[in-house]
């Protein structure tokens, strides 16, 4: 695998104590992966900040499961270094469009990831 | 293939209505691509689509862009693909795509051969297919029966990259499919030409989505992809526009529940071993992606049922002591609603199957039963009172009784007559009309690719000058 890409030469402030995983990120989100599951991409644009996350050991499957009720087999996790990236998919609490459900896109799920702390 | 043999293709945009740079065309079209592509579906924009007959993009956007994809096409003489006809791909959809295509042939003078490629499955033969077991469920999935069968208002087959080529082996040189597999659309022509299937599908992934690989992209645009025996180069056709290895890399998170195993009708394309090279500052090359074929070949179906007719209030309110005990105001709404609906329905069976519900954003409007601050914080709240009923009548009566009962849903602290909720409109109900679910996640085993995707020829412009 080649090496992950250049880092964004844009300034990002990061702490060096411990930080709230979304100072840290380039960019969190959740969208819908077909109408039935919720997916969510937690992705950096520097290698030493997806290392500093991935060694920390505060972003996994059981973390993710905890925050979204679920149990951890129900959660799909990844790590993807080419893309300098962690990803999540869950089962959607509601179908997609289904009455009760209230986001069409899934676009809006991902805030409490935002809160978790990496030392 | 032969050493120096490339395939280049053209991807129009992301979603056909979503549009695109006339110049990221032309500029395309300057490369002598051997075809040209282009998704217009998704289930994204929710079932109403796939239950209606109607599209998520406006019909003019969608015109726009096919106009620019068809003059360019017929230009070159290179054939044009487009799948998923009108976001949901059904037989309406499609219909509304061979009107749209014809009108610009007559417009522009245009003529060639085209193929409609039929996706909406027919009731009786997905029945048979179940009750043989060659209908197995996806997780998670809805029940899936006759009944359902019966009910939905539309199922599609999603089909692969066979039909598309059968189509133009038979004649058609510009292509209009049902509800396909947005990659077929892209890996069926430079697999003939001898490319890897893993390297076409994986291309193929990338240019469904137009320019969204790239590393910013202000606006949908399209993309460039030359595929060789085993690499392929991506650019984006957009000068302003570049991709980084990082950012086609990334690109394989977005909207798939796995990033690095992605499921079509003739296999799994596995990514695990990609490779992503910057050859300069805005083109990247990818090696390394492989195509598992599958022991059975499957089609993935997609449906979509009759729920019933809704009818909302918007409101908002600001009283402190109603914010700080919302979840019992809404209790006590609810049962004042159901009270109100026994009394003035009594008798009507349609009645017997609402459904009454309040939504509070300011408090979990967004997350519902996964947001973690379940409580009011802020100085206000939005309320959406909303019943979904048989009849758009019965759902109207209904929202608006609740309206009145909300009002004026007395709380301890105040004595006397009160009216606890800003109606933001008048009147105050939004009449939503009809509602869809999506009702299957399956997949059906066919006998071969083409079984559920009949293809039909129509000659466009026939008698006109080419």
């Amino acid at each position: 695998m080649s090496a992950p890409a250049t880092p964004s030469t844009a300034p990002r402030i990061v702490p060096a104590g411990p930080a709230p995983l979304g100072t840290l990120a380039r960019l969190i989100r959740s969208k819908n992966a077909g109408p039935f599951e919720l997916t969510f991409d937690i992705m950096f644009d520097d290698p030493a900040l997806f290392e500093r996350v991935r060694a920390s050991g505060r972003l996994t499957r059981e973390v993710v499961a905890s925050l979204y009720h679920l149990a951890p087999a129900d959660v799909k996790f990844f790590v993807v270094p080419a893309a300098l990236a962690f990803k999540a998919s869950i089962p959607r609490p509601r179908f997609q469009g289904d009455v009760l459900d209230s986001d069409g896109h899934g676009g809006q799920q991902y805030a409490p990831l935002i809160d978790i702390v990496i030392p | 293939m032969n050493a120096t043999e490339e395939v280049r293709v053209i991807s129009a945009t992301g979603v056909c209505g979503s549009g695109f740079k006339e110049s990221s065309l032309a500029a395309g079209i300057a490369r002598k691509p051997h075809f040209i592509g282009c998704d217009a579906g998704s289930t994204d924009p929710g079932p109403f689509s796939l239950g209606s007959g109607k599209t998520a993009f406006p019909v003019r956007a969608i015109k726009r862009d096919l106009r620019l994809m068809l003059r360019a096409a017929r230009e070159a003489r290179i054939p044009l693909l487009i799948g998923s006809a009108g976001t949901a791909g059904g037989e309406p959809h499609v219909a509304l795509f061979r009107r749209i295509v014809e009108e610009i042939a007559a417009e522009e003078n245009l003529s060639f051969p085209l193929a409609l490629i039929h996706a909406e499955q027919d009731k009786a033969y997905l029945k048979r297919r179940l009750a043989e077991g060659r209908i197995t469920a996806l997780a998670p999935a809805p029940d899936f029966d006759d009944g359902v069968i019966e009910r939905s208002q539309r199922i599609v087959g999603m089909m692969g990259e066979e039909p598309f080529l059968r189509a133009l082996d038979e004649g058609a040189e510009v292509v209009i499919a049902g509800r396909a597999s947005d990659c077929a659309i892209f890996a069926g022509i430079p697999m003939r030409h001898g490319v890897d299937p893993g390297i076409a599908w994986h291309a193929a992934k990338i240019l469904e989505c137009g320019a969204a690989a790239a590393v910013a992209r202000p606006a949908p645009d399209c993309m460039f992809a030359t595929l060789r025996a085993d690499h392929f180069d991506l650019e984006p056709l957009d000068p302003a526009l570049r991709c980084s290895p990082l950012s086609v890399a990334a690109h394989s998170l977005y909207e798939n529940a796995d990033p690095y195993r992605l499921v079509e009708s003739s296999g799994t394309l596995d990514l695990t071993h990609a490779d992503y090279e910057a050859l300069d500052d805005r083109r990247v090359r990818v090696r390394g992606s492989r195509f598992e074929p599958a022991t059975t070949y499957t089609v993935k179906l997609e449906g979509a049922e009759f729920v019933g007719y809704q009818s909302i209030v918007i409101g908002g309110i600001r009283d402190p002591y109603i914010l700080r005990q919302m979840d019992d105001f809404v209790a006590r709404l609810k049962a004042n609603v159901a009270r109100r609906v026994a009394e003035v329905a009594a008798g009507d069976p349609a009645a017997g199957d609402y459904l009454f519900n309040v939504r509070v954003y300011g408090k979990d409007g967004v997350m519902g039963p996964l947001e973690p601050i379940a409580r009011v914080e802020g100085h206000e709240v939005c309320l959406i009172l909303e019943a979904t009923a048989a009849t758009q009548e019965l759902a109207t009566t209904i929202v608006s009784m609740a309206r009145h009962q909300a009002l004026h849903l007395p709380i301890p602290e105040w004595q006397g007559l009160i009216t606890g909720v800003a109606c933001t409109y008048n009147p105050a109900y939004l009449e939503r009309g009809g509602l869809y679910r999506f009702c299957v996640n399956h997949v059906v085993a066919p006998d071969d690719p083409y079984e559920m995707f009949p293809i039909e020829h129509v000659k466009v412009g026939a008698g006109r000058a080419a």
